[in-house]
C-alpha cells in the first residue's frame, strides 16, 4: 500500500489540487460559456462564425477540468462529495443539462444546414443557463449545507432563494467578462471591435457583484467577519481587494487603448482574486460550515494511491494543454468550420 | 408536488436510462479509434489514398460520437454523488481512486489529443498525427480499463476491510483493480466495441456496395469489418463463456438467474426458452436440453448447479430480464459469427462484395453489436441486484436522501434531453453516412483558424498533405 501521509499533508495537497482544478474549470468554461451567453448579441452570423470557431477547438479539453474536479471531489473527498451533491441535486442535475445542450450544439451547428439556428439558441440558453446554475451552486454553497451525520439533512429547495438568484446573475456577468476578454484576444475586426464594447459594458457590474457578495459575505457569518477584519489579518489580506481594484482600473484603460491580448488575462486576474477571497473565507470548510476537508478526506492510502498517478499525469496534461493552445493561438478568422 | 414515489426505483431508472445511453458511445468510439488508428498506419505504409478517404470520413463521425460520449459522461461523474451518496460516502476509499484515473489517464488524454486528430491533419506532421490518433485510442482502452476494474469489483469486491461508520478502506491495490471478473469482463467488453464497431462499419460499407456508391472504399470498409467478423466474433463466444464460467464461481446467483434455473440439481438441464416467473419460482414454457447446463457450467454430465431457491427471496435479481438479456446477447453473438462464417465462404468464392443477400444481411447487422452491448450490461447490473457491491452493500441502502419528486423530475428532463440531442445526432451521423467517405475532402485545416507565424518549427514537409 502507497502511503505518503508521513512525507507530506496528503488531505492538504488534494485540496490544493482540487481547488486548483476548479479554478481552471472556471477560468477555461468561462470563457467559452461567456461566448455562449453573448452569442446571439453579436452584430452578425460572420461574427458568430469566428466566435464558435475560436472556441471550437477547447471545449471539450475545458469541460473536462469540470469532470476532475467532480471525480477528485468524488477521489479525495467522498464525504463531501456524498453530501454537497444531494443538497445541490436540482441545480447540479440543471446545469449538466444546460451543458449537454450547448456541447452538443457546438457539433451539431457545423453540420446543420436550415436547422442551425436551433443550435445557436440551444448553444445560447444552455451556456446561460450551465452558467446560471453555476452562480446558484456557489451563492447556496456560501450560505452553508445543512448536515446530519455524515449526510445532507435539509430540503430539496435549500439552494433556492434571493442570495443565490443574485449570485447566479453575477457570474452571468462574470463570464461574459471572460468571454468578451477571450474575443478581444481571438477576433479582429467588427468582432472584435463589438467584443471591447461588451467587455467595458460588462465590467460595471461585475464590480459591483464583487463588492455585494464581498460586503454581504462577513455579513451572512460571524466567522468570515472574524477572519477578515480583525488585526492583523486585515492588513495581510488588505492586498486582495487592493489588487482586485487596480485590475478593474488597468482592464478599463486598456480596452479604451484598444489593447488586443492583456484584456482576457486581466478578466482571468479579477476571477482569480475573487476565487483568492472565497476561498480565505471559507476556509477550512470543503462543506460550510459543518465538514473540514480534513474530515471529508478519504483514507490516506486512498488519496496517496491516486496523488501517485496524478503528479506523473497533470504535469504532462498541463503542458498538452499548453501545446493545444499554442497551435491554435492566434487570431481565428471566420471563413470555413471544422 | 407528484404524490411519494420510490426514490430508490427512481435512482435505478435514472441511472440506468443514463447509462444506457452512455455506454452506446464509449462501445463505439473505443473500436472506431483503435481501427482509425489502423487506417492511418496503412495510409503511411502504403500511401494509397483510399485509406485517407475512408479515415476522414469516420473522423467526422468520430468526433460527433466522441462529443455526445463527452457529455453524456459527465453526467455519470455526478451522478454517484446526487443519486447515490451513501454508496460514495461508503466506497469512496477504494472507487475514488479508481475512478480518478480514470478520468486522469485516459479522459484528459483523449480529450486532448483529440483536438490534433481532428482539428491537425495540415498542422502537425504526419507522424504527429498518427500518434494522435494511437493515444486517442490508447486513451479509450485506458478509460475502459479503470472504468471496467471499478464495476468488476462492484461485481467481486476483495482487497478491503469494513471500518467504522461502514466505510470500507483498502488493503491491496492490485488485489481490488486485478479483482476475479476483472480480467474477463475487460477482455469481453473491449472485444465486444471492435465488432459493435465492425458491424456498424460493415453495414454502412454494404449500404454503398448495394447503392453502387463509393465502391472503391466501401470494398475496404467491408473487407476490414470482415476480417473482424471471421476471426474476432468466435473468439468473442468463447470469451464470454470463460467469463460466464468465472461469473458461476463469484455470483453463481446471476448465472442461476441467467439459466432460470430454480431447483438445485445434479445434470441440470439447460432451458433455451421460457418465461421464468419470480413469484411461482418457476420458469414456465421451458423448453429445455438435458444436462446442458451442468456440461457447460461444471464440464460435467452430472455437475451440481444450485437454483434461484437456494437463496432467499430477497437475495435473488429480477429473473426475467436477466434470462431475456442474455439470450439476446448470445443470439446476437452467434449471428455474428453465423455473418463472419459466410463472409469467409464468399470470399473463397470471390463473391463477397457482390452478393446481394450478403448485402441487405449485413445492412441489418448494423446495429447488433450496440444491442449485444446493452444486453450484456443488463445480465451484468440487474444479475448484481439486490446488491450495488455483491454481498457488500445492497442497492436500496446505498441511495441519496433525495426525495421521490426531484428524482421524477430529473429523469423526465434526462429523458426529453437525451432523446432530443441524441436523436439529433444519430441524425447528423446518418448524414454523414449520406454524404460518404469523398465528399469535402479539405475539412481540416480550414476549421477557421489561421496559420500560426511559426508553423515552420512546427510542421513538417509533410504537413501538406491534404490527400
Amino acid at each position: 500500500m502507497v502511503n505518503l501521509g508521513g512525507l507530506l499533508d496528503v488531505p492538504l495537497v488534494w485540496f490544493g489540487l482540487i481547488a486548483t482544478a476548479l479554478f481552471l474549470y472556471v477560468l477555461l468554461d468561462g470563457f467559452d460559456l461567456g461566448v455562449g451567453i453573448l452569442f446571439p448579441f453579436a452584430p452578425s452570423d460572420g461574427c458568430r462564425d469566428s466566435m464558435m470557431n475560436s472556441i471550437a477547438p477547447f471545449w471539450d479539453g475545458n469541460e473536462t477540468w469540470l469532470v476532475l474536479s467532480g471525480g477528485g471531489l468524488f477521489a479525495a473527498f467522498p464525504l463531501a462529495y456524498a453530501i454537497l451533491m444531494p443538497a445541490l441535486y436540482i441545480p447540479v442535475i440543471i446545469m449538466l443539462l444546460g451543458l449537454i445542450f450547448r456541447g452538443v450544439a457546438f457539433e451539431f451547428r457545423f453540420k446543420a444546414t436550415t436547422s442551425r439556428f436551433v443550435w445557436d439558441y440551444a448553444f445560447h440558453f444552455g451556456s446561460i443557463v450551465a452558467s446560471f446554475m453555476q452562480g446558484m451552486i456557489l451563492g447556496a454553497f456560501v450560505q452553508g449545507v445543512q448536515v446530519e451525520g455524515r449526510s445532507f439533512a435539509g430540503h430539496a429547495f435549500d439552494w433556492l432563494n434571493a442570495y443565490s438568484f443574485m449570485t447566479g446573475v453575477a457570474l452571468l456577468f462574470g463570464y461574459g467578462l471572460l468571454g468578451s476578454g477571450w474575443l478581444v484576444m481571438k477576433t479582429d475586426g467588427i468582432t472584435q471591435n463589438w467584443a471591447r464594447r461588451c467587455s467595458s459594458y460588462v465590467l460595471g457590474y461585475v464590480g459591483f457583484f464583487m463588492v455585494i457578495v464581498s460586503i454581504s459575505m462577513p455579513m451572512m457569518n460571524a466567522g468570515v467577519k472574524e477572519l477578515w477584519f480583525s488585526a492583523p489579518n486585515f492588513f495581510y489580506l488588505l492586498p486582495i481587494p487592493l489588487v482586485t481594484a487596480c485590475l478593474f482600473a488597468k482592464l478599463w484603460y486598456d480596452l479604451h487603448r484598444g489593447a488586443q491580448t492583456s484584456p482576457f488575462f486581466l478578466s482571468a486576474g479579477i476571477f482569480l482574486m475573487g476565487y483568492l477571497g472565497l476561498g480565505i473565507s471559507l476556509w477550512p470548510w470543503l462543506v460550510p460550515f459543518s465538514v473540514t476537508f480534513r474530515q471529508a478526506a478519504a483514507a490516506v492510502e486512498s488519496q496517496s494511491f491516486l496523488l501517485v498517478g496524478t503528479v506523473v499525469i497533470l504535469p504532462v496534461v498541463l503542458a498538452y494543454t499548453g501545446f493545444c493552445y499554442y497551435l491554435f493561438r492566434g487570431k481565428t478568422s471566420n471563413e470555413g468550420y471544422y | 408536488m407528484i404524490p411519494h414515489i420510490d426514490p430508490v426505483l427512481l435512482s435505478r431508472i435514472q441511472f440506468a436510462f443514463t447509462l444506457s445511453f452512455h455506454i452506446i458511445f464509449p462501445a463505439f468510439t473505443i473500436g472506431l479509434a483503435s481501427w482509425l488508428s489502423v487506417l492511418e498506419w496503412r495510409l503511411l505504409k502504403t500511401g494509397d489514398t483510399v485509406y485517407a478517404e475512408i479515415y476522414r470520413m469516420w473522423v467526422k463521425i468520430f468526433a460527433v460520437t466522441f462529443g455526445m460520449g463527452v457529455v453524456s459522461g459527465v453526467v455519470m461523474s455526478f451522478q454517484f454523488g446526487t443519486n447515490w451518496s451513501v454508496f460514495s460516502d461508503r466506497v469512496g476509499n477504494v472507487l475514488g481512486p479508481l475512478l480518478g484515473y480514470e478520468v486522469l489517464a485516459a479522459f484528459f488524454l483523449e480529450a486532448s489529443f483529440l483536438g490534433v486528430m481532428l482539428f491537425g491533419w495540415n498542422r502537425v506532421s504526419a507522424r504527429t498525427h498518427f500518434a494522435s490518433s494511437i493515444i486517442v485510442a490508447l486513451g479509450t482502452l485506458i478509460s475502459a480499463f479503470w472504468i471496467l476494474a471499478a464495476n468488476s469489483w462492484m461485481q467481486t469486491p476483495q482487497g478491503f476491510r469494513t471500518g467504522e461508520n461502514g466505510l470500507l478502506y483498502p488493503l491491496g491495490w492490485v488485489q481490488i483493480i486485478f479483482n476475479p471478473s476483472f480480467p474477463y469482463r475487460f477482455v469481453h467488453m473491449i472485444t465486444a466495441a471492435y465488432l459493435t464497431t465492425a458491424f456498424f462499419v460493415g453495414g454502412i460499407a454494404s449500404l454503398y456496395l448495394r447503392r453502387g456508391v463509393h465502391v472503391r472504399q466501401a470494398r475496404v470498409m467491408l473487407g476490414m469489418a470482415m476480417i473482424m467478423a471471421v476471426f474476432v466474433a468466435p473468439l468473442q463466444l468463447w470469451f464470454g463463456d470463460e467469463h460466464g464460467l468465472n461469473t458461476f464461481i463469484h455470483q453463481p446467483t446471476k448465472v442461476a438467474a441467467i439459466e432460470g434455473l430454480w431447483e438445485t440439481r445434479r445434470g441440470a438441464p439447460m432451458n433455451l426458452f421460457g418465461w421464468p416467473d419470480q413469484e411461482a419460482e418457476e420458469t414456465k414454457y421451458a423448453i429445455e436440453i438435458p444436462r446442458l447446463s451442468s456440461l457447460i457450467l461444471t464440464h460435467d454430465l452430472n455437475g451440481e448447479v444450485r437454483g434461484l431457491k437456494a437463496w432467499p427471496k430477497d437475495e435473488r435479481p429480477p429473473v426475467v430480464w436477466v434470462f431475456w438479456a442474455f439470450r439476446i446477447m448470445v443470439g446476437l453473438g452467434l449471428l455474428m459469427s453465423l455473418t463472419g462464417l459466410s463472409a469467409l465462404v464468399l470470399y473463397l468464392r470471390k463473391r463477397l462484395f457482390d452478393t446481394k443477400w450478403f448485402q441487405i444481411w449485413c445492412m441489418a447487422m448494423t446495429p447488433a453489436g450496440f444491442a449485444a452491448v446493452l444486453a450484456g450490461w443488463f445480465v451484468s447490473e440487474i444479475g448484481r441486484q439486490p446488491y450495488i457491491i455483491q454481498g457488500v452493500l445492497r442497492t436500496a441502502d446505498a441511495v441519496s436522501p433525495v426525495r421521490g419528486s426531484p428524482v421524477a423530475i430529473s429523469l423526465a428532463a434526462f429523458v426529453f434531453t437525451y432523446v432530443v440531442v441524441f436523436g439529433a445526432g444519430s441524425y447528423y451521423i446518418a448524414k454523414l453516412i449520406g454524404r460518404g467517405p469523398e465528399a469535402d475532402a479539405a475539412v481540416y485545416g480550414s476549421h477557421g483558424v489561421k496559420e500560426p507565424p511559426l508553423i515552420t518549427n512546427l510542421v513538417s514537409e509533410e504537413g501538406e498533405r491534404n490527400g
